[in-house]
């Protein structure tokens, strides 16, 4: 819980490192300070009886809760150097926009280890209103403010849509803690309210959309597509992830006695996730607008082991949202790069194992693992979410995952192919400019690559945690 | 240990490779796959066909789902053991007189595809089967995707999607039958073929691991990657697939279908036997029509699967003898028929028939190959295609007169296309193209003289490989026909 001050504390300190004359300070602050908020997290770890009644039982930590801290720091803390390119424009503002990037994670944090509904709704503001920022930060591109504007629109829509929820919620139990709710509904079997059949519909739509579930999902392609890659990054690993953690934290502490009730809009969403997210992703002519697709793809899956809820899901939704975010910046990353020359077009990386093969495999090793090759932890992320929905016995769900799994080889390929199949095209014969690539970058992609393999290989490290 | 030894040295191999600089992978390549053989030799010099599963590892691997890393060799998985051993160093060789592009990458991905064939035949854990079905299937794409001919990058993609596809319904089908395994669940062979299931369940089971393997094989209707993407390929990928990928498919019936389902395999069985018999003649018939020699051949292959196929789901000892042997067989006579096709395109730049014709004046030595390899193919007595051949229509004809009557039509229509190709290529007046053809080289004999005398010695002394296989091929039947 330390790591919520650091961060705060941390934010406000990186925008006065600002007024420095040498600016090449602010990242490697950044990353230190990242660093220790995410020691102080794994220190966490088994060791939740100091926050027992703690901060007026508005939050709580717990393995899990650490779990998703730990996989949130460590994105953020993959992303940061990924962010070398956005933030060295000439018109940039890197202190405000480390200072942002660090109070985003604030409100993550407070989204997977929240108590009480308020702190849930705070905290989805803060993260919600920094990605506002970030997204249209992009000052001089049209396509950014655009995605700035629709994502905020909708954004708050949708928060309306989850505060509203959050009060009827109030209404029918008279808490706005977990536990209340929860111990209300027990009480209550039987003769629940309508307004809290109401209030928990209204709310999951409002974490539903953030995570870009169908049919609430229109706002991400053009949002994914106009921000700045290094956020696209950010927002499809970050605020997923704190996403997931919500909702699962939110079902299994309040509204497990009524999961006869939510169980089939879940299904159906996720059926509907998976169908127009892979889908859709097939006709995308460019990389980044299929990476958006499959990031509501695998928002699908998520929902599917969350839909099982059982004693698997919780293993599988950890495993799975770390091999995603792994991943998700593996293939960011090198898509930044591949921008600085070319386009975000899957022509652009026509031939790339010729120029740059140490890029190319390890994008070879995200796209596999984004598939679910085995040997790559996207394997097992995809066999620990089919064991739970198989104990769940949804068999007939399980199948329409898996045809989707199999369309999802046929975009995540075709990159590949790319990569290693076709020439590379110079248009009108143009040598393309070699992009510089720093060592801390290659480092962070080549760690990305090699923890997706040893995860495919060795999933028990994480698996055998809970 | 012998079996995680075949496993991990063409692995350990293939991750050496790359830090070799110049030409030298070959060789080390070559080295690499020699020093394969001989520990797959040594196997099978221990091997006793009795004492069922040998050379077992078992380690844990995934505990929280109780998957096991494990594997180990009886005689079926012996001997396709003892086939992928064989042919891939002949792969290797046989590439000797062409030098392919980035051959690290090349010779690496080759040894990959071997370590993950063994994995395939050896593996006694459902997850670590799909785990090296798969990866089987990555390095083959990439050899035929990046170094295959023109059209090569739409062909392979269908042939990968297609696959894909087939396995992931395999991963349903494990899962599932990993979840039907009592206590805390376990997926190792023996628990999953413990799992009793009802007819029904049975049923859907039996297509989702089926269609894997049809895909594999192929079986008709599944087989429309197969002669386009065994066109495309480079000769090594071909023969990759055609030598060693495509028994993959025939060994998944036998070890992962017939004794897991066995009332959806007597279901559905005889279904499978008319699909194959459909493929065996669909496939003789297209092939006597293709100009290109490469065509002709993947048609031929299709065809001889179609009757291995057919011989399994016979459920008979005579039919899955045969299939065991023919499947070494026929992976020893289509490498040789791939490798001459390649020597003959070297030289003349191309594959038409029309263009050929008299190439026996200059060439006796390839001549003699040749006509070895395709009597061979065409089941010949005393070549190593007849034993195969001749216990499959055996199997097929006790399990229905009537199949096995229209599958026997395959040894006619695989004479006629055969010696009309053969007519085509050898005999006749010289063409342009092929006034100067030479003879084979020392290297490219090094690779026919073993293949040549591999099909004379299983058609003379077919003995020993039958001897080998018999008890696992009984205990599979008898533990098919028990679970019944």
């Amino acid at each position: 819980m330390l790591s919520l001050i650091i961060l705060s504390v941390s934010g406000i300190a990186v925008l006065f490192l600002g007024f420095l004359k040498s600016r090449w300070i602010l990242m490697p602050a950044t990353m230190l300070l990242l660093l220790a908020a995410l020691l102080v997290t794994c220190l966490d770890w088994n060791n939740a009886a100091p926050y027992v009644g703690g901060f007026e039982n508005m939050m709580a930590v717990d393995n899990i809760s650490v779990a998703f801290s730990g996989i949130i720091l460590l994105s953020a803390l993959l992303i940061i150097p990924l962010s070398r390119y956005h933030a060295s424009q000439p018109n940039a503002q890197p202190a405000e926009y480390y200072a942002i990037l660090l109070f985003s994670l604030v409100g993550a944090l407070m989204m997977v280890s929240y108590e009480n509904l308020i702190m849930l709704f705070v905290g989805i503001e803060i993260l919600s209103i920094s990605m506002y920022i970030l997204t249209g930060s992009d000052k001089d591109n049209l396509r950014s403010g655009e995605a700035a504007i629709k994502y905020f629109l909708m954004g708050a829509f949708a928060t309306g849509i989850l505060l509203f929820g959050v009060a009827l919620l109030y209404g029918a139990t008279g808490g706005f803690s977990v536990s209340v709710i929860a111990g209300y509904i027990q009480s209550n079997a039987g003769n629940l309210p309508p307004m809290l059949y109401l209030g928990l519909t209204l709310l999951l739509v409002g974490i539903l959309f953030k995570l870009s579930v169908a049919p609430f999902h229109f706002w991400t392609p053009d949002v994914y597509d106009g921000a700045p890659s290094v956020f696209t990054a950010f927002m499809s690993t970050i605020v997923k992830t704190a996403g997931f953690a919500a909702l699962y934290k939110i079902l299994s502490a309040s509204f497990v006695d009524i999961y006869d009730f939510w169980w089939v809009s879940l299904a159906t969403m996720s059926v509907l996730t998976l169908v127009m997210g892979n889908i859709t992703a097939v006709y995308q002519s460019s990389f980044k607008r299929m990476l958006a697709y499959s990031s509501i793809s695998h928002a699908g899956y998520l929902l599917l082991a969350v839909t099982a809820f059982n004693d698997k899901s919780q293993t599988a939704i950890i495993f799975y949202s770390l091999a995603y975010a792994l991943a998700t910046i593996t293939a960011f990353g090198v898509l930044i790069l591949v921008e600085q020359t070319g386009t975000d077009k899957y022509d652009s990386f026509n031939g790339l194992a010729k120029r740059e093969p140490m890029l190319a495999l390890v994008n070879t090793v995200a796209m596999c693992s984004l598939a679910g090759m085995p040997l790559t932890a996207g394997f097992f992320g995809k066999l620990f979410i089919f064991s739970s929905a198989v104990e769940r016995g949804m068999v007939w769900m399980l199948v329409i995952a898996v045809l989707m799994s199999a369309v999802g080889f046929y975009y995540y390929f075709r990159v590949i192919i790319a990569m290693y199949m076709r020439p590379v095209n110079d248009d009108a014969g143009t040598v393309r400019a070699e992009v510089e690539v720093s060592g801390l970058y290659k480092t962070v992609l080549m760690l990305t690559a090699i923890l997706t393999l040893m995860l495919g290989i060795m999933p028990d490290v994480i698996s055998r945690l809970f | 240990m012998l079996t995680l030894t075949l496993i991990l040295v063409p692995a350990i191999a293939a991750l050496l490779l790359p830090l070799l600089k110049g030409q030298g992978n070959k060789y080390a390549a070559f080295a690499a796959a020699l020093a394969q053989l001989a520990v797959a030799l040594y196997a099978v010099s221990q091997f006793d066909p009795a004492a069922g599963t040998q050379f077992a590892f078992d380690y844990p691997w995934v505990a929280s789902l109780g998957v096991h890393f494990s594997g180990g060799m009886d005689g079926i998985s012996m001997l396709l053991v003892l086939l992928t051993a064989i042919l891939v160093p002949l792969i290797i060789l046989s590439t000797f007189g062409h030098s392919y592009e980035n051959p690290n990458a090349f010779y690496a991905l080759i040894l990959v595809m071997e370590s993950a064939l063994i994995g395939v035949f050896t593996a006694q854990d459902a997850f670590l089967f799909y785990l090296f079905w798969e990866a089987a299937l990555v390095p083959v794409y990439f050899l035929a995707g990046v170094w295959g001919g023109e059209k090569r990058i739409a062909i392979t993609f269908k042939f990968f999607i297609y696959t894909v596809f087939g396995s992931l319904f395999m991963l349903l089908a494990l899962v599932y039958l990993y979840f039907q395994t009592p206590g805390t669940h376990s997926s190792a062979i023996q628990d999953i073929y413990a799992v009793a299931l009802d007819p029904a369940t049975q049923s859907w089971v039996f297509w989702a691991l089926f269609i894997a393997f049809a895909i594999k094989m192929p079986i008709f209707p599944f087989h429309t990657w197969q002669p386009d993407t065994y066109t495309e390929s480079p000769a090594p990928a071909t023969m990759l697939l055609s030598g060693i990928m495509l028994k993959m498919g025939i060994y998944g019936v036998i070890r992962w279908l017939l004794p897991i389902v066995p009332v959806g395999v007597a279901q559905w069985g005889t279904t499978v036997v008319i699909l194959s018999v459909i493929g065996i003649i669909y496939g003789s018939v297209i092939a006597i029509q293709q100009k290109d020699i490469k065509r002709l051949f993947a048609y031929s292959s299709f065809a001889h699967v179609g009757l291995m196929c057919a011989g399994v789901f016979s459920l008979t000892l005579k039919g899955m003898q045969g299939a065991v042997v023919q499947m070494l067989a026929h992976g020893i006579n289509i490498v040789g028929l791939f490798f001459i096709v390649e020597i003959i395109q070297r030289r003349m730049r191309t594959r038409d028939l029309d263009r050929m014709g008299g190439i026996t004046q200059n060439s006796p030595a390839l001549t003699v190959f040749f006509m070895v390899l395709m009597l061979g193919s065409v089941a010949l007595p005393l070549t190593n295609g007849f034993v195969g051949e001749f216990l499959l229509l055996a199997g097929v004809y006790e399990f229905n007169h009537w199949y096995g009557a229209v599958a026997g039509l395959t040894i006619i229509l695989g004479a006629v296309y055969m010696l009309r190709m053969f007519q085509f290529v050898m005999f006749g007046e010289q063409s342009n193209w092929t006034g100067k053809f030479a003879d084979v080289t020392l290297a490219e004999s090094a690779v026919l003289i073993p293949l040549v005398a591999m099909v004379f010695w299983m058609g003379i002394a077919p003995g020993a490989f039958l001897q080998m296989t018999e008890p696992a091929v009984k205990q599979i039947l008898e533990l098919a026909a028990s679970r019944r």
